[in-house]
């Protein structure tokens, strides 16, 4: 069983559900993002995201956009996130998953990510561009490293696609919760509840949401139909804002802040 | 007939893009394999083609520049004569006329040079779509004249302003614009380059130059030329000429931008210079850096200025079915005034490119021998900068 299975098995017995937040590795500089992912693994997060910087971040809105353009400023690349993933397993036991774009992991060699990765403690890859019709070469590699390959759903997908995707992911489905890229927004879609139930009816996996969500009342309000929730850009935006322990307090207290909702099912 | 079933030629192409985008994409293919084969839209395309475009473009015999090159018989196919000036049209009003049988209300499209948005604002404008325009910020300030014409058919021109600011980044936009309004919104793609099913689609839209071409000289001289010339940016005209000849024994030269040369970090060389991955949905050459993040391409012809190309044209690199090299913005401001001079043609700068090789090639044939160049715009939008570069002035004296 892998890091990404026990956590929602352990969280089930206790009838919690997962908080995963994402933040761009390297945004502002590795340090702070080794900082934030020990911060956020202490103050409630379930598993982890790292972005993956790369310079053209065609599923990603305007925060996240930035955020891996203040990254590569820094010339921070795949292998300096995989460095990380290392020393970061070092400390925390937190499931790792890295989310990043096709080109730079094919450039590095999917069998060489995929076996640096699983050395360095990294449990899963989300890739945003890699659809199932394209993803066999790297599903290979990632199942020859034990890695899991976590698919990505969408309201456009239809029925037969969320049952496929359903069955191809590993760890659990990520049901992208509006038609459109990442970015906080103020109001997700009325019927993203409906929407839920039925994606759950479709796939026998642990089920998460993720794009647009940023309050905690909208994390309370998906918790009974999901297994996890995933914010990214309202944590990437406070990192686009503060610096040093200012930085690391705020986003303890958000995390802190998210998960309170996802304890109390 | 390539692609295959997975949108691939040879190893390239694919779709490469975000879960939402692909039933989209899975219903535009299936949307245009089935529509496309009715008689009743190709009518409506032919129809369209003949009375608002004005083809067949009429091929050129350019005895001048024949004469002043001192090769072979050069023809040029006169794309810079469909209506809004450049051979984009062909593909815009196909996708167009697609899209409105599939009920999308709009279009959406990214542009460099600004043809490819003109030509998308124009038939939106003929078929009473919506229509918003991807442009890079920087693009939109050295192509003023057709920023203008997009906002007078009632296009919006949304500035890009990420990246480089140049077409690569206007993709980005409109591919996100495209996730978030799918449902609604058709994507109309410019070039034969990303996600499948689009290089097949502009192919087949683009392959009337070629059938005409072929058939044009045919009647003309009973031959098939030596060779075809076109300019390569992502890669529609120049696919557009070739596919036609395809089993013919032609031999393809596909032209791109070395911009400041290829042995510095301002072209835009792809295919000469570039290395293979996934940009924009499809696996093809593309220039990037050790770390695949893909790199700025520069070009003085912004409908060059892109680091990615079409798969198709990868495939036929690979195969040797195409030769593509590349000349220089000097080399092409030459190609500008070597047209201009001889024929009383101002050539778009991306055909420019084209032209400009001719004279490399002239030398390795003789007066019975016939090559094609594709004249894929016209160059009133380019005056300002090449009067720029070129230090040409405007004042009275």
């Amino acid at each position: 069983m892998t890091r990404i299975d026990r956590v929602f098995k352990q969280l089930k017995a206790k009838g919690e559900k997962a908080l995963i937040p994402f933040i761009t590795a390297g945004d502002p500089d590795l340090g702070a993002t080794r900082a934030l992912a020990l911060e956020m693994a202490a103050r409630g997060a379930d598993i982890l995201e790292l972005g993956v910087p790369f310079s053209d971040p065609l599923a990603d809105g305007p925060t996240i956009q930035a955020a891996s353009l203040r990254a590569m400023q820094g010339g921070v690349h795949l292998e300096d996130v995989l460095n990380l993933a290392g020393e970061l397993r070092a400390q925390t036991q937190i499931p790792l998953i890295l989310m990043g774009y096709y080109n730079p992991m094919l450039q590095y060699g999917l069998e060489r990510t995929a076996a640096k990765a699983a050395a360095n403690g990294v449990d899963g890859f989300i890739i945003p561009d890699l659809p199932p019709e394209e993803a066999g070469p790297w599903r290979a590699a990632a199942a020859k490293a034990n890695l899991a390959t976590i698919f990505l759903a969408a309201p456009t997908s239809g029925a037969e696609r969320i049952r496929t995707l359903g069955r191809l992911t590993k760890g659990f489905l990520y049901y992208v919760s509006v038609t459109g890229i990442t970015g906080a927004r103020t109001e997700l879609p009325p019927d993203l509840a409906a929407s839920l139930r039925e994606v759950r009816s479709l796939i026998k996996c642990p089920l998460a949401v993720g794009f647009g969500i940023s309050t905690p009342e909208q994390v309370a309000g998906l918790a009974p139909y999901v297994d996890g929730v995933v914010v990214g850009s309202a944590i990437v935006q406070r990192v686009a804002r503060l610096r040093g322990q200012e930085l690391i307090k705020a986003v303890g207290d958000f995390i802190a802040a998210l998960k309170a909702p996802l304890r109390t099912q | 007939m390539l692609p295959d079933r997975h949108g691939r030629y040879g190893r390239y192409g694919g779709r490469f893009v975000p879960e939402t985008l692909m039933p989209a994409l899975l219903e535009l293919e299936e949307a245009y394999r089935r529509i496309s084969r009715t008689l009743e839209f190709r009518q409506e395309l032919s129809w369209y083609l003949k009375d608002y475009v004005g083809r067949p473009t009429p091929l050129y015999f350019a005895r001048h520049l024949t004469a002043e090159l001192g090769g072979p018989q050069v023809y040029i196919k006169r794309e810079d004569l469909a209506h809004t000036g450049a051979h984009k049209i062909n593909n815009t009003l196909g996708q167009g006329l697609l899209a409105r049988r599939m009920g999308k209300t709009r279009l959406i499209a990214e542009t460099g040079a600004g043809q490819h948005g003109v030509a998308t604002a124009t038939v939106a404008a003929l078929l009473g779509l919506s229509c918003d325009i991807y442009m890079g910020a920087e693009d939109i300030r050295r192509q003023r004249l057709n920023v203008i014409r997009m906002r007078l058919l009632g296009a919006k021109v949304v500035p890009v302003d990420s990246g480089s600011r140049t077409l690569k980044d206007a993709m980005n936009d409109a591919i996100r614009d495209w996730v978030t309004n799918v449902r609604h919104t058709h994507y109309v793609l410019g070039s034969v380059g990303g996600p499948h099913p689009y290089p097949m689609i502009v192919r087949d839209f683009q392959a009337v130059i070629g059938r005409e071409a072929r058939a044009q000289l045919r009647r003309r001289t009973g031959k098939v030329p030596q060779c075809l010339v076109a300019c390569v940016g992502g890669g529609s005209n120049a696919m557009g000429l070739f596919h036609a000849f395809r089993d013919d024994p032609v031999r393809f030269v596909g032209v791109e931008a070395a911009g400041h040369g290829v042995h510095t970090h301002h072209h835009s060389a792809t295919l000469v210079a570039g290395t293979v991955g996934v940009l924009h949905g499809a696996f093809s050459y593309l220039l990037q850096d050790p770390w695949g993040n893909i790199q700025e391409a520069h070009s003085l012809a912004p409908g060059l200025d892109y680091p990615g190309v079409g798969p198709e044209h990868a495939w036929f690199k690979d195969q040797g079915r195409a030769e593509y090299v590349a000349v220089t913005d000097t080399e092409a401001l030459e190609g500008f005034s070597l047209l201009s001079r001889t024929e009383g043609i101002l050539p778009a700068l991306e055909s420019a490119h084209a032209i400009a090789y001719l004279k490399r090639l002239a030398p390795g044939y003789t007066a019975a021998d016939i090559v094609i160049v594709n004249l894929s715009g016209r160059g009133d939008k380019d005056v300002d900068a090449v009067a720029e570069a070129m230090e040409v002035s405007g004042d009275a004296h």
